[in-house]
Parts: structure tokens; sequence; C-alpha cells
């Protein structure tokens, strides 16, 4: 077996499976203007979601999505309109710790429910490989991958082409102006902030026979989706995309030919050289989203 | 009845009292014009109609109804639309883009097509610049998409800001056409203009507005007569 295509594959799909993520927190970051550190919570909390469905509901996890998109919607509506809409007009500072809160909050809130464990979403069939020209790869990460991408590319026409996908990209380029037109800017804050926690719990749906949840796993998914944002420029989806694919080569690399420890001291190496040479990320053109 | 009216309104931002006690009306067919030097409170209270701005004290009625508490977009489904200051197009979003954002109200979309022909009609330029990103275009052809982008939603009362602020002559003469075009297809006008001579001769009526009070009203041809008018702000 050929080791580097092997790698690149391997990273290649990893970052597929984070596009969806980093999509998210870019969407709320870009449209909002807020910085969700609660992101990686609401992922763990959709990992966990979908142990339950699958364990105690019985529920295969890729069924799971279609619950855990519509909860994790109502969520982070919910998380918008009662936290951080009325602190909108605070300090930006202020809902920064109001975002950290709900996360700690999360955390917490899994520790009491789920203790310290590490619980599986049980798919065998996802783990399985998948061989072909010389390559394997496991079939739960070319559903993940391939979700990631269908879903990015929904959310992209969804954006483009429908009303209401158009009155929140206005508001990302001109909130002045955009009421004048008609448009309910809080109400659009709270579908986009809908919008982006569904991402997360397609994300997670997918990612549950390959991760196991447990309370603190969302931070590791967060550190990687925000360097994934700002080095694709934040607020822009397809900077998201590229930078998640980017990432993903680079966790898969490093940890072959640098070591696995280290994979991580790679991606804040690219984090901090990005932002001193193109602070706007690669994608970045602010207000372009 | 008027179409608008505001009934001693007083109106400002934080700390600051902008408006004082004003009232204003706007009949159905008026073209009314707002006289003032730069920080009167001109844009204070074309914000204060679209319900950027909530009044402190008084009243905003739309055709007849107190309408005080409503948010923009709830003012824009009654037919009142502003072409803000400054244009402030969607810069990354192409004209054809701007101009469906203009019809975005639910009581609009369903004729989009067709409104744009007939916005189009008045605006050559525009069509020519559809697939541009609006950020793209040159001041004046801007200042035309804020308007076609205003008309779009078919509003029953038009409002400018400035229509004319930063452009070259021979453009302003152009968007002087344009309103001239607006007003005769028997829209509804509030205009707030810095050159004022064009919009006192084509408005019905003016008020002239002084530290955020009114201190005169009449028709325009009388106001653009008055030797106060002439001597503060037409520098004759
Ligand atoms: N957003 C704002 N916050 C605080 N003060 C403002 C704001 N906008 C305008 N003002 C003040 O209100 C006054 C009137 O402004 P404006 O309505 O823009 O006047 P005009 O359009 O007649 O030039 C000015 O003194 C201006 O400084
Ligand atoms: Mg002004």
């Amino acid at each position: 077996m050929e080791v580097l295509p092997q790698l690149i594959v391997n990273g290649l799909l990893l970052g597929g499976a984070f596009a969806l993520i980093s999509i998210g927190l870019t969407l709320v970051f870009g449209i909002v203007r807020v910085v969700n550190f609660a992101h990686g919570e609401l992922f763990m909390a959709g990992l966990f979601g979908a142990w339950l469905l699958s364990s105690k509901v019985g529920l295969t996890p890729y069924l799971a999505a279609v619950p855990l998109v519509v909860i994790l919607f109502a969520a982070g509506a919910a998380m918008q309109r009662f936290i951080i809409q009325p602190l909108m007009d605070a300090d930006p500072h202020i809902q920064i710790f109001a975002t950290v809160g709900v996360g700690t909050a999360l955390i917490n809130l899994a520790l009491i429910l789920f203790g310290a464990d590490i619980r599986t979403s049980e798919l065998p069939w996802a783990r399985e490989p998948v061989r072909f020209a010389g390559l394997s790869v496991a079939r739960g990460f070319l559903v993940a991958f391939a979700v990631s991408m269908v879903a990015t590319a929904a959310l992209v026409l969804f954006l483009k082409r429908t009303h209401l996908g158009r009155a929140i990209r206005a508001v990302a380029q001109n909130r002045n102006a955009a009421p004048l037109m008609g448009i309910d800017v809080p109400r659009i804050y709270i579908i986009t902030f809908g919008i982006g926690s569904a991402c997360v719990g397609l994300a997670a749906a997918v990612l549950s026979p390959l991760f196991p949840a447990f309370p603190t796993v969302g931070t590791y998914f967060a550190l990687t989706a925000f360097v994934i944002v700002v080095l694709g420029g934040m607020g822009s989806l397809e900077g998201a995309v590229a930078g998640a694919l980017i990432i993903g080569l680079v966790d898969s690399l490093a940890g072959y030919y640098v070591a696995p420890d280290l994979k991580e001291v790679v991606y804040f190496l690219i984090f901090l050289l990005i932002l001193v040479l193109k602070p706007a990320g690669l994608f970045g053109v602010r207000g372009s989203e | 009845m008027s179409l608008l009216r505001l009934e001693n309104v007083s109106a400002g931002y934080g700390a600051v009292e902008v408006l004082s006690d004003v009232t204003i009306d706007v009949a159905p067919g008026e073209v009314v014009t707002i006289v003032g030097a730069n920080g009167a409170g001109k844009t204070t209270i074309l914000r204060t109609i679209a319900g950027l701005v909530r009044p402190r004290s008084g009243r905003k009625l739309i055709d007849g109804r107190d309408v005080s508490a409503l948010k923009p977009p709830a003012i824009v489904d009654l037919g009142i639309t502003l072409v803000p200051e400054g244009r402030q197009l969607f810069p990354f979003m192409s004209v054809r883009e701007n101009l469906m954002l203009g019809a975005y109200k639910p009581a609009a979309r369903a004729a989009i097509p067709e409104r744009m022909e007939e916005v189009l009609a008045l605006f050559p330029r525009v069509r020519e610049r559809l697939d541009q990103y609006a950020g793209s275009l040159s001041g004046g052809e801007q200042q035309m998409v804020a308007i076609a982008r205003g008309m779009m939603a078919n509003p029953r009362l038009l409002m400018f800001d400035e229509p004319s602020l930063g452009l070259a002559p021979m453009i302003v003469k152009q968007v002087f056409e344009i309103v001239d075009r607006v007003v005769a297809a028997g829209t509804t006008v509030l205009i707030v203009e810095q050159n004022i001579y064009h919009t006192l001769s084509i408005a019905t009526r003016g008020y002239v507005l002084e530290n955020g009070r009114i201190v005169m009203q009449d028709t325009g041809p009388a106001l653009l007569r008055d030797p106060h008018v002439r001597r503060a702000y037409l520098g004759v």
C-alpha cells in the first residue's frame, strides 16, 4: 500500500467531514457577527443526541440526522433569540462571554447526565473499509464526506437562489439597508443561528459512528473549526470548505511525517502564519459572503 | 386624509434630541420637500418615518392609523420606502439581486419580473449593468440602482434622502430627471435635497427645518421666492 496517496485521501475525507462544522461557524460569524464559542459544545450535544437516539430509541445514527437537524436548529435559534439578541447592542466581549457561558453550561450538563465516560454510537458498518486502487477508507468517512459536500452545496444554493437566502446575504453585506427592503433583521439572525447549529447537528449524526461522545469532545472540534474558519476567511463559505480540506491534509500528513502528538502544533503554526501574513484569510473579502 | 402625518413628533439618538415637535403632512399625489441646513435633522425625519428611529413623543400616522411603534419592515409593507442617503446598496450582489431585494416584501415578490421590466424602462443604464456587482458601478449608476431598487416595491410614498449628494453636475441632472419621472408616474414623493432649487420648483409643498423644528411651510414656488429661504439656502 502506497503511504502518501493513502494519507492524502484520509486527509481530504477528514477535511470534508470538518467542512460542515466549520460552515456553521463561519455562517453565524459572517451574518450575525458573533463568534459562537459554544459551537463545539453544540456538536458535543449532537453526538450525545445521536448516541441516545441510536442506543435508546434504536434509530441508526444516520437516520438520527433528521431529528438532530431539527432539534439543533431550534436550539441555535433559541440561543440567538433569548441569549445573544438581548445582548446585541452590548459590547462584543459580553456576547463572547455569553457564548462561552452556554458552552460551559452544556459541558457541565453532559457531565451530570452522562458522566465522563465515552459513549459510542454502534454502527460497525461505518468502520468497515472500502478498498479501491490500492487505497482503503472507512465507509463512514465516505458517507460523512459526501453528506458534508452535498449539504454545503445545498446551503450555497439556498443562499444564492431563494428570497430568504438573498435576504440573509443582504444582512451580511449591509445591515443598515436591509430593514429598508422590508427584511426583519433580528429574525434573519435567529434563522441564521439556527442554520449554523443545524449544520453541526447533521455533522454530529454522520460523524457519530466514527467519533465517540464525551463531555469535552467539542473542544477539539471547535478549535479545529476556528483554525479552518480563520484560514478560509471569516464569513466565507468557500473559504471554510477549502480551509477544511487543507487542515484535513495537514492533520493527516503531519500526523504521519511529524508526530501524531504534534499535529495540533502544526495547525496553530498555520493559524498564526495566516493571522500574520493574510489576516483576512485565503478567501476573505469582508462582507462578500 | 393624509397618506402620512407626523404629529408633534420629537425624536433623537441616545440623550440627544434631534427633532422637536415636528408636524408634517403628505397627501396622496403630492411632492413634498424638506429644506434645511446640514445637521438640521432632515435625515432623522426620514428615518423616523421609515421606522428606524422611534418617536419619543407625538404620533406617526399612515392613512390615519397610528403606526408609531411599527418596525421598518411593517412600514415597507404599508407602502412607504426610503431611498437612503449614500445609496446603501448590497455591494457584492449583482444589480439584479439588489433590485429583487427591493421587492422582498411578500406582496411584491410574485410580480418581480413584470415590475423589473417597468422599472428598467425608466433606467436604461441600469439594465446594461444588471449582472455586475452593485459595488463596481460609478456613483451615479449606484444612485440610479438605489432609486430603481426603491421603486421595485411599488411604493405609494417614495422618500429620497439627498439623491444628488456627491455626484458630478451632469449626473445630478440625470438624477433629477429620474425623480421627475417618478413624480410623473403618479408616485407620492417626499424628498430631502441640498440642491433645493430643483426640488422646490417641482414641490407641491415644502417645509423649512431649522435645528430640528419646522419654522416655515408653503408651496414650493412660494418658498423659492421667500427672502429668508433665498438668503439662507440659496445664498442670494
Ligand atoms: N446615529 C446618530 N447618533 C447620534 N447623533 C446622530 C446620529 N445621526 C445623526 N445624529 C445627529 O443628529 C443631528 C441631525 O442629523 P441628520 O438628521 O443627519 O441631519 P441632516 O440630514 O439634516 O443633515 C446632527 O446633529 C447629527 O450629528
Ligand atoms: Mg442628511
